[in-house]
């Protein structure tokens, strides 16, 4: 085998293992809280005798722990995932659909972060030590510092009083024959406010990642060679010290998804946005364990699988990194 | 001692450092001294003034049950200063020893810790801080628990690749040539030479318990009767002030809780700077 393929299986390898010790800590925790998890789990007054029996033969809930463990790991991987109190219907009904408008929301709000943190950090890297510098970072570290859903209760303040924005859910309520194009543009303006949020709580670490280090590419021989030649700025910084700075930013977007998902749930919690993070805040709120079980293996699951690709892309990238 | 001083002159030259330290100090000074400078009572329910407006007897106004909401946010900086420094303290104590294990006996000890420490790293800390706490139940100090016992990870990575470099000085070899044991290598030579870079990692670990904590009792997760700033904004949430427009209740421990964790960053990169050479000021 190859170096490079060894190093690719190994982490596709190691992933597995991550996501089925992921799968098992759940089954764990839930079957050693003191009690009766099978009382804790279906508490719930709303379910009848019948739905009861159902959940027992399809949990094998009255067979030996190990047994449960194998028929909990077979319904995992076939996706069935339980009932949710609330909703009333399979976890997986619930969560598929929620899981797709989560990704409306991350995918250009992440993109957008890290546009606006390569640009303030080139920024605040090149003017060094100077006011630009000083405001940028500052800026930079007070957004990181930023609890999403304060951030988002803030827009929410000004968009009521203004009536600017919708501020909650995909869709204004109980409107119908709209046309596509008003469609569009209803879903766009509840975009606005959670994608600003999201993206301003985001961007900050891809600023101070990116400036410390072009920095440090800064210092390197060849830059300075190219400035002694009187290689003209602008060329300077996006030909010679950019591309060899881009590198950590790959790794951190891999080691920081956790930020990114938890900016995420707050974000669609405020602004009702009826992803997987508003399911996870409803499922507390409601005590609506299976609806929390599933939402939390679709993200745990969902984040190993993007760190797995963001790895992967960096060893495609960075030869040193398969060769270790 | 001349080392302190050294530092100390090296620490007051970084002016985001300073002024993460003086707001601090300010911070725990209101902690501490809450029930003296706080108008109020903060559980003292004023039956006529619900969701009043600030005004000069009610400067930040007061809340859905009537109570000042000025007296609750200074009484709410108590428990993010609690949470933040005994979680950070377990999580740097937990990452330290981690990471002196693993970087000094290599091998299978570090092998296996470091495939521990990479799932750590993977996962994502906050749902998984939500499903624990909710199923072993979220009183103060299981919310500590759970915030350390997950965050420790990039502290033993951090912690690791240090030792393993500095294994191979020669006043180690020197050490195990006299016949010095694993413990007295690792506690005499190796760990005071990790300890100051890791008060940085220190520093950003208070950070992100505070942000976890108030993320996680904004969420209802954790005991929201007990008063603090995350509890606060999650009452100013949940009673409706915030979608009729009453910013006032919101803004102010945000914003106060902005301030406490941009404090401790810049703190942990003014360290960070001051024992990276690389990014020192030439």
């Amino acid at each position: 085998m190859t170096i490079r393929s060894s190093y690719f299986v190994k982490r596709i390898i190691s992933s597995i293992v991550t996501i089925f010790v992921i799968i098992s800590f759940l089954f764990f925790l839930f079957h050693l809280i003191p009690g009766n998890p099978i009382l804790i789990l279906y508490r719930n007054p709303a379910l009848t005798q019948s739905q009861i029996n159902v959940l027992y033969r399809q949990f094998g809930l009255n067979k030996p722990l190990w047994q449960q463990f194998f028929i909990y790991i077979g319904n995992t991987f076939t996706g069935n995932l339980g009932i949710s109190f609330f909703y009333r219907e399979p976890v997986s009904m619930v969560l598929f659909p929620a899981l797709l408008n989560s990704l409306i929301l991350l995918i250009p709000a992440t993109f957008l972060a890290i546009i606006l943190g390569i640009l303030t950090g080139v920024l605040a890297a090149w003017h060094r030590g100077k006011k630009i510098d000083f405001v940028t970072l500052g800026s930079a570290m007070a957004f990181y510092s930023m609890p999403a859903f304060w951030l988002g209760s803030i827009f929410i303040t000004i968009a009521i009083s203004t009536k600017a924005l919708p501020v909650s859910g995909m869709y204004q309520l109980g409107v119908y024959n709209q046309n596509i194009l008003e469609r569009m543009s209803d879903f766009l303006s509840h975009l606005i406010l959670p994608l600003v949020t999201l993206t301003l709580v985001l961007y900050g670490q891809f600023t101070i990642v990116m400036r410390n280090s072009l920095i440090g590419v800064f210092s390197e021989d060849y830059i300075i060679t190219a400035r002694a030649k009187g290689a003209n700025t602008r060329r300077l910084i996006w030909k010679h010290a950019y591309p060899n700075a881009l590198l950590p930013m790959i790794s951190i977007i891999g080691i920081n998804l956790g930020i990114v998902v938890a900016g995420a749930v707050l974000t669609e919690t405020v602004f009702s946005w009826p992803g997987i993070g508003f399911m996870v805040y409803q499922a507390i709120i409601s005590r609506d364990y299976p609806l929390l079980q599933g939402a939390f293996l679709i993200i745990s699951i969902s984040v190993v699988v993007a760190n797995l690709a963001a790895d992967l892309l960096y060893g495609y990238l960075d030869p040193r990194v398969r060769l270790r | 001692m001349t080392k302190i001083s050294d530092f100390w002159l090296e620490f007051r030259r970084n002016k985001a450092g300073v002024v993460g330290l003086v707001l601090i100090l300010i911070f725990v000074f209101i902690a501490v001294l809450a029930p003296f400078i706080s108008p109020y009572n903060p559980s003292t329910r004023n039956p006529n003034l619900f969701l009043s407006h600030p005004t000069l007897a009610h400067i930040f106004g007061t809340n859905e049950i009537g109570q000042d909401l000025f007296s609750l946010d200074m009484y709410g900086a108590r428990i993010p200063l609690e949470v933040g420094l005994i979680a950070a303290a377990i999580t740097v104590f937990l990452g330290l020893v981690i990471g002196l294990l693993s970087g000094y006996f290599g091998g299978v000890v570090d092998e296996v810790l470091m495939r521990i420490t990479d799932f750590f790293i993977i996962i994502p800390v906050l749902i998984f801080m939500i499903i624990i706490a909710a199923f072993v139940g979220s009183s103060l100090i299981n919310v500590i628990l759970v915030i350390a016992l997950l965050s420790w990870a990039p502290t033993a990575r951090v912690v690791r690749s240090m030792v393993i470099s500095l294994r191979e000085w020669p006043f180690v070899e020197v050490a195990k040539a006299n016949n010095a044991g694993s413990s007295y290598i690792i506690f005499r030579h190796i760990m005071p030479n990790v300890i100051p870079v890791v008060f940085g990692t220190a520093m950003l670990a208070v950070a992100n318990s505070i942000f976890a904590q108030a993320s996680l009792v904004f969420l209802g997760v954790g005991d929201v009767s007990d008063i603090s700033w995350g509890s606060i904004m999650h009452f100013a949430f949940i009673s409706g002030a915030v979608s009729v427009g009453d910013w006032w209740y919101i803004v102010p421990p945000g914003i106060f809780i902005i301030l406490l964790i941009l404090s401790f960053v810049m703190i942990g990169y003014s360290l960070e700077e001051i024992f990276n050479p690389r990014l020192r000021k030439v």
